[in-house]
């Protein structure tokens, strides 16, 4: 940990020598280290059983101009005993904001995070998944950017410059979760002839109207979900490389409150050179509270998702149903369990299962159980690849 | 001549019985019922807080166990009176860490449920949050959702039930009860000092009208010369042996917050 210490503290350095004097940088962040653990003998001869991973995400924040400016900068980087693809590093924002009574301009790289569902994030297009973080995808790669915001009484638009793409990350010939063939990242193809430095842009609306929350949006650039292609790579090998086509992408997330039900709707209309289609996901959250004459909380949580591609998409949740229950226990160490199924609609055979349970230790220290089971009997379906793959990850995180 | 007139006329008589009869009459309806009494009383207290704008706050929540075991939470509180409406009231946590940075909007309505929002730094992601739980911990808080929202006239039934003195000072015990179905409590009883009409204690009631909760407030300060607030709240379980202590560090008032900083685009600034 010490040698790691020196990074931002040459950042802080630097840092302040840009900015008044009395400007203060606070230093927080987490670190963590995980172990996983297989429940299957793997189907590629490289993968093995069990895998040791950790990772380290110092932010440094300051503000100055009475608040109306401010630096953030959020490192990211991770070590993987087993992957070398997964051990990779990331800056996740290094953004310079400022803001005006009802305006703000953000410029730098940035996370910006659309939409209202939870098993699956349709809507949410501005930032490239750092798919190798976790098979949920609520990892985000930091995205270079110049977003003008205006808060309005008819609601907050947000107008985006993206001039540079990040490719997706992808799991090596050592790691877990991955196709028989591995995913090249580096022979990335691209339907823009700038490739990644292809301008994109984009527009979104959102406002509160009572009890609903209403959101728009529109992207025009390249697609952050990429094709698959067999291609070869430069010393001659049979390889998959990722293809990014060129999209328009309407979206509309909507969220309404209906006494103790929430209600939840993304859908997109996306077009490309060859493919045109639309998919939805939406369903509801109902909570309990004080279940069984106690201070604990459950909440239930259904979600329809529907992709209208036919055959073989790239999608998984073409036709699918998540039933969810969360328990919170209201404690001090503030407990809770996440158990979710996601059942295919069109093979009953096609399922996959989690389970999610953390806990605090102290102010510093917190546990984290994650389990990812998988049940695929359908060679058409992208699951099919992971049915070896079900695994226990039981992760020590440090906050600071 | 004038007493003779008068006792001779029988008329008289009569006028000075309706007069007796009108005098007893009146006095009984100026006296205020319990209902009516309590609910001024409650109107006495808001409106003595009228009018204080805004404020920020530095606070720290100490949660025990019954072993005596602590736990230390550090939040910021914003809030922004609303004439005619509910207060507005953003919360940011600092500690523990793992949730810092997290922010909590919420717009309180007397009659319809409030609006509320949560901010979560970690995906940068902005929820609306369902406002009927109200009944739930605050932060794994002996505090519930319902008894860090603002006092709202219209939120409860009022009814006064007698005088007492409480740690040297007279009050006036109040019983308030939650109009909303929702709240966690049947009842609470209050006890409010007669010269600052100041929460001095309160005493919750559970469902099943057993006592739940006991909060005592300390070390009342007077700011802007005018509003008087506690900086020590000591919220004691009486069913689990828990207890939270709520002190306040800071506290500003007038600090020039307007709506805007008071809207979903503030909660990803807040830090």
């Amino acid at each position: 940990m010490k040698s790691l210490t020196c990074l931002p503290l040459m950042i802080v350095i630097t840092g302040g020598l840009l900015l008044p004097v009395q400007a203060q940088v606070e230093y927080t962040g987490s670190a963590a280290i995980e172990q996983r653990y297989y429940l299957q003998d793997a189907l590629y001869p490289q993968q093995t059983r069990d895998d040791l991973s950790g990772y380290y995400s110092p932010e440094l924040y300051t503000s100055f101009n009475d608040g109306s400016d401010s630096l953030l900068f959020k490192g990211f980087y991770r070590f993987d005993q087993r992957d070398s693809e997964r051990t990779h590093g990331d800056i996740r924002e290094l953004l310079w904001s400022h803001v005006g009574d009802d305006w703000e301009v953000k410029t730098g790289i940035g996370k910006v995070f659309w939409g209202q569902t939870e098993s699956l994030h349709l809507v949410d297009i501005i930032n490239q998944t750092d798919a190798i973080e976790s098979i949920d995808g609520e990892d985000k790669l930091g995205q270079p950017m110049v977003a003008l915001s205006l808060y309005k009484s008819w609601g907050n638009f947000t107008a985006f410059v993206l001039p540079y793409f990040r490719e997706r990350t992808f799991a090596g010939v050592d790691g877990r979760l991955r196709g028989p063939l591995p995913i090249d990242s580096d022979s990335a193809l691209y339907e823009s002839d700038d490739e990644e430095k292809n301008l994109d842009w984009a527009l979104r609306w959102q406002h509160t109207l009572g009890d609903w929350e209403v959101g728009l949006s529109y992207f025009e650039g390249t697609s952050r979900e990429p094709e698959y292609v067999p291609n070869l790579n430069t010393k001659g090998e049979l390889v998959i490389s990722p293809y990014y086509a060129q999209i328009e992408q309407f979206g509309v997330d909507v969220l309404t409150i209906v006494d103790a039900w929430i209600f939840k709707l993304e859908a997109i209309q996306r077009q490309s050179a060859t493919q045109d289609y639309w998919a939805a996901v939406g369903g509801f959250e109902y909570t309990s509270v004080g279940v069984f004459d106690s201070v604990y909380d459950i909440g239930w949580l259904m979600e329809y998702q529907y992709d209208d591609r036919e055959g073989l998409a790239a999608s998984a949740a073409q036709n699918d149903l998540l039933l969810a229950a969360r328990w919170a226990l209201n404690d001090i160490d503030g407990t809770s369990v996440l158990f979710g199924v996601v059942q295919d609609l069109d093979y009953s055979g096609v399922r996959s299962a989690l389970i999610e349970a953390s806990s605090r230790i102290n102010d510093h220290w917190k546990w984290r159980l994650d389990a990812y089971l998988f049940s695929s009997d359908e060679p058409a379906e992208p699951s099919y690849m992971l049915r070896r793959d079900d695994y226990v990850q039981f992760s020590l995180e440090y906050y600071f | 001549m004038l007493i003779q007139r008068f006792f001779k006329a029988p008329h008289s008589i009569l006028v000075i019985s309706l007069m007796l009869l009108t005098w007893c009459f009146s006095s009984q309806v100026l006296a205020q019922s319990a209902e009516e009494k309590g609910l001024a009383i409650a109107k006495e207290r808001k409106l003595r807080d009228r009018g204080w704008s805004d404020s920020v706050g530095e606070t720290s929540m100490i949660l025990r166990s019954p072993r005596g075991d602590e736990t230390e939470r550090k939040m910021r509180i914003k809030s922004l009176e609303v004439q005619s409406d509910g207060d507005k009231g953003l919360t940011i946590f600092d500690q523990p860490l793992d949730v810092k940075g997290t922010a909590f909007l919420s717009f309180s309505h007397p009659l319809q449920a409030d609006e509320q929002w949560m901010y979560l730094p970690k995906i940068k992601r902005v929820t609306r949050i369902q406002s009927k739980n109200k009944s739930g911990p605050f932060m794994g808080s002996e505090f519930a959702f319902e008894d860090m929202s603002s006092f709202e006239i219209e939120k409860f039934k009022f009814k006064y039930l007698r005088d007492e003195k409480y740690q040297g000072q007279d009050c006036f015990v109040i019983e308030q009860t939650p109009i909303d179905e929702d709240s966690g409590y049947s009842k609470n009883i209050t006890w409010v000092d007669k010269e600052h009409y100041r929460a001095l204690k309160v005493e919750y009631y559970d469902r099943k009208n057993s006592l739940l909760k006991i909060l005592t407030t300390h070390n009342h300060q007077l700011y802007l010369d005018k509003y008087w607030r506690p900086m020590e709240m000591r919220m004691e379980n009486r069913q689990t042996g828990k207890g939270t202590d709520l002190i306040t560090h800071s506290l500003k008032f007038k600090t020039g917050l307007a709506d805007n900083d008071f809207d979903k685009d503030s909660l990803m600034r807040a830090r």
